[in-house]
C-alpha cells in the first residue's frame, strides 16, 4: 500500500486524483464511489446567469474532443443553496471553480463562495477578460498578477489558479500567479481549436471555436507542467489528456503534485478510480512508499542554456 | 460513511449476437451485469463503439434500450448504421467485448391506474418504444401501438408489441397513411373508444405535435423520449441540452440527466 496522500497549498488530499472542472457533477456518483477520489471540483460558476453556447457544443476529433459549452451557470445563490450542500454528502474536499469577466468580479465572487463547506477556490482565469479586449487573463503575466492579487485579498481559502495553454508565456504567467499569492496552479485548460464539417461547410461547433481536450493534448500540456514546475515553488495540478495511471505518473514526474481527469471520464466513468489504483501499483512496483515522491522525479541532464534556446522561445 | 451502491454500471458486456433485421436496422444482443440488465424502458446506455476501418469514433454513443432481461443478463439494442459509431457497432461479433455505461436517464413511467395506453413512434424511435410492450403487459395495461416508417419493411418493434398482446397499427409513407392528419384520426378514434389513458412517443416531432394538441384537448398525460448528441451521459458536460417549456418559461434541460423521457406538455418539437 502506497501512501497516496498529497498536500496542496495547506489542503491535504487522500490521493492526488480529482475531476477537471466542467467534466464532473453529482451524476458520476451513480457510477463510482466519489468518496474514493482526492477532491470534488465543481463546474465553473459565474455571478451572472448564463445559458451557454448554441449547439452543437461538442465535436469529436482524432484523439480527443472539442467543446464550447459556454459555462451555463445558475449563479451564486443556487451554488450556495443547492450545490455546496449537495456535495457535503461526500467526504472529499470541495473545490469551487469560479469565473468572471473582470478582476473585481473575480474578487467579489471569490469572497462570496468563501463559505463553510468549500475547501479551496479554483479560479478559471482562462476566460475572456473584458478589460483586456476579450483576451483571457491567463494569456499574460500582468493581467494574471492583477486578477490573482485582487482575489488573494478577497479570500482566505486556498486559491488555485487555472492557466490557459494558449499563451506562449506560460512560465511567466505561472510566476505572476505565484507572486500575487496563488496557492497552487492548475495546468491547464483546453487548447483553442476548431473543426469543419465537409458536408455542410459549417463549423462543427455552434460557437465556431472551442477547446480541445483528450489524449491529443497530453504531450503539449505535460511540457507546460514541466515549464511551470521549473518556474514556481507552489504545487501544480496537471490537467490535460490524462486517462490512465501511466499518464498521471508522467505528469507527476514532470512536476505535478496532483492531477485532474476530465474527458477520460466521458469514455470510462471509472477512469479516476483506475488512475488511483494504478498509481498505487506503479509506486509499489517502483519501490515508492509515497506517491508524492514522484513529483518532479524526472531524471534529465541539466543542459546549457544555449542548448535549450529553442524551448526559451515558448516560455523559458 | 454510507456504503456505495452503484445505480449505473460501468462494465464491459459480451456480444451474444449482432444481426441485420431489415435493410437498415441491426439487432445487437449482449450479456452484461445484473445492474445493467435491470434497465427500464426508455432508459439508455453509453456504448464505447469499436473503431470501424479507417475511422476513429472518440466519444461514446448513446443507445436506447430495446430489451433487457435481468434473469439472463441480456440487453438488446436495435440500431441503424448511420455514422462512425454505428458502423463500428456493426463490426461486433459473438464473444466480442463492448464497454458500456448504464442504465442511464429516466425511463417511461407507467401508472397502474391506466387501463389502456397508446405508443406512437416513427423510425428509430420505434426501437425505444419496443420494451414498453412487455412492461405495460406486466402492469396489466393494454397497449395500442401506432408504428410509423418510410416503408412497411422498415417497421420495427411490431413483433415485440404483438407478442405482448398489443394491437398494432402500422402507417407508412409508401402507403400514404403516415401523415399527421391520418394519425390524428386514428388517435381520436382510440380516445373515443376509451383506449388512450396516456401517450407514449418517440422519434417524430410531427407526431409529437399531434399528441400535444390531443393531450391538451382531452387532458391526457403523455411522455416523450428525446434524442440529442451526448458526450458524458451523466449530466456533467451540458452538451445535450434542449429547450423546454416549464412553468411558462423556456428553460434548458439535459436530455441525458433530466430525461431522456419528458412530459409531452413541456417538450418543444
Amino acid at each position: 500500500m502506497t501512501d497516496l496522500s498529497v498536500t496542496i497549498g495547506g489542503l491535504r488530499l487522500a490521493n492526488p486524483v480529482m475531476p477537471a472542472s466542467g467534466t464532473f457533477a453529482e451524476g458520476l456518483g451513480e457510477a463510482i464511489d466519489l468518496n474514493r477520489i482526492g477532491a470534488l471540483v465543481t463546474k465553473t460558476i459565474t455571478r451572472e446567469l448564463r445559458a451557454g453556447n448554441p449547439l452543437p457544443r461538442v465535436a469529436e476529433v482524432v484523439g480527443g474532443m472539442l467543446n464550447a459549452i459556454g459555462i451555463p451557470s445558475k449563479g451564486v445563490p443556487y451554488l450556495l443553496e443547492h450545490t455546496i450542500p449537495l456535495y457535503r454528502s461526500w467526504t472529499p474536499p470541495l473545490v469551487v471553480s469560479i469565473s468572471a469577466p473582470t478582476a473585481e468580479g473575480f474578487a467579489s465572487l471569490a469572497a462570496e463562495v468563501s463559505v463553510p463547506g468549500v475547501a479551496a477556490i479554483e479560479a478559471n482565469i482562462s476566460c475572456p477578460n473584458i478589460e483586456e479586449d476579450g483576451k483571457a487573463f491567463a494569456m499574460r503575466a500582468a493581467s494574471t498578477e492583477a486578477v490573482v492579487r485582487q482575489m488573494r485579498a478577497a479570500t482566505a481559502l486556498p486559491l488555485w489558479v487555472k492557466l490557459t495553454p494558449n499563451t506562449g508565456e506560460i512560465a511567466d504567467v505561472a510566476r505572476a500567479a505565484e507572486a500575487a499569492g496563488a496557492d497552487a496552479l492548475v495546468v491547464a485548460n483546453t487548447i483553442l481549436a476548431m473543426a469543419i464539417d465537409l458536408e455542410s461547410f459549417k463549423p462543427r461547433l455552434g460557437n465556431v471555436m472551442g477547446g480541445l481536450s483528450g489524449p491529443a493534448v497530453k504531450p503539449i500540456v505535460l511540457r507546460q507542467v514541466f515549464q511551470c514546475a521549473r518556474a514556481v515553488r507552489i504545487p501544480i495540478i496537471g490537467c490535460g489528456g490524462i486517462s490512465t495511471a501511466a499518464d498521471a505518473a508522467e505528469y507527476m514526474l514532470a512536476g505535478a503534485t496532483a492531477v485532474q481527469v476530465g474527458t477520460a471520464t466521458f469514455l470510462n466513468a471509472r477512469a479516476m478510480i483506475e488512475v488511483i489504483e494504478g498509481l498505487d501499483r506503479f509506486c509499489d512496483a517502483r519501490g515508492f512508499r509515497q506517491v508524492s515522491a514522484l513529483t518532479g522525479a524526472l531524471k534529465h541532464e541539466e543542459t546549457d542554456e544555449e542548448d535549450l534556446s529553442w524551448v526559451a522561445a515558448d516560455g523559458r | 460513511m454510507t456504503r456505495f451502491h452503484p445505480q449505473v454500471a460501468e462494465a464491459p458486456a459480451t456480444v451474444v449476437s449482432n444481426d441485420p433485421v431489415n435493410g437498415e436496422y441491426r439487432h445487437l444482443v449482449v450479456t452484461g451485469s445484473a445492474l445493467a440488465a435491470a434497465a427500464q424502458p426508455g432508459q439508455f446506455f453509453q456504448l464505447l463503439c469499436p473503431a470501424p476501418p479507417g475511422e476513429a469514433p472518440f466519444l461514446r454513443r448513446p443507445m436506447s434500450l430495446y430489451g433487457a432481461d435481468p434473469e439472463t443478463g441480456r440487453i438488446a439494442f436495435l440500431y441503424k448504421v448511420t455514422g462512425a459509431g454505428t458502423r463500428g457497432l456493426a463490426t461486433l461479433a459473438e464473444g466480442d467485448r463492448l464497454p458500456l455505461l448504464g442504465p442511464l436517464g429516466n425511463g417511461y413511467r407507467l401508472d397502474p391506474a391506466w387501463k389502456h395506453i397508446v405508443a406512437i413512434g416513427r423510425g428509430a424511435g420505434l426501437a425505444t418504444l419496443g420494451p414498453l410492450a412487455k412492461a405495460a403487459r406486466a402492469a396489466g395495461i393494454g397497449v395500442t401501438a401506432v408504428l410509423s416508417a418510410r416503408r412497411p419493411d422498415l417497421v420495427v418493434s411490431d413483433a415485440l408489441f404483438r407478442a405482448q398482446g398489443a394491437t398494432v397499427l402500422t402507417v407508412t409513407d409508401s402507403q400514404g397513411n403516415s401523415g399527421p392528419a391520418h394519425v390524428e384520426r386514428l388517435l381520436r378514434g382510440l380516445i373515443a373508444d376509451q383506449r388512450c389513458d396516456a401517450f407514449f412517443t418517440c422519434g417524430s416531432s410531427r407526431l409529437l405535435r399531434v399528441q400535444q394538441i390531443l393531450a391538451r384537448e382531452f387532458a391526457i398525460p403523455g411522455q416523450v423520449a428525446l434524442e440529442q448528441q451526448m458526450a458524458c451521459g451523466l449530466g456533467m458536460c451540458f452538451c445535450c441540452v434542449r429547450d423546454f417549456l416549464t412553468d411558462g418559461a423556456i428553460v434548458h434541460k439535459r436530455v441525458c440527466w433530466d430525461g431522456p423521457v419528458f412530459d409531452i406538455r413541456e417538450a418543444l418539437p
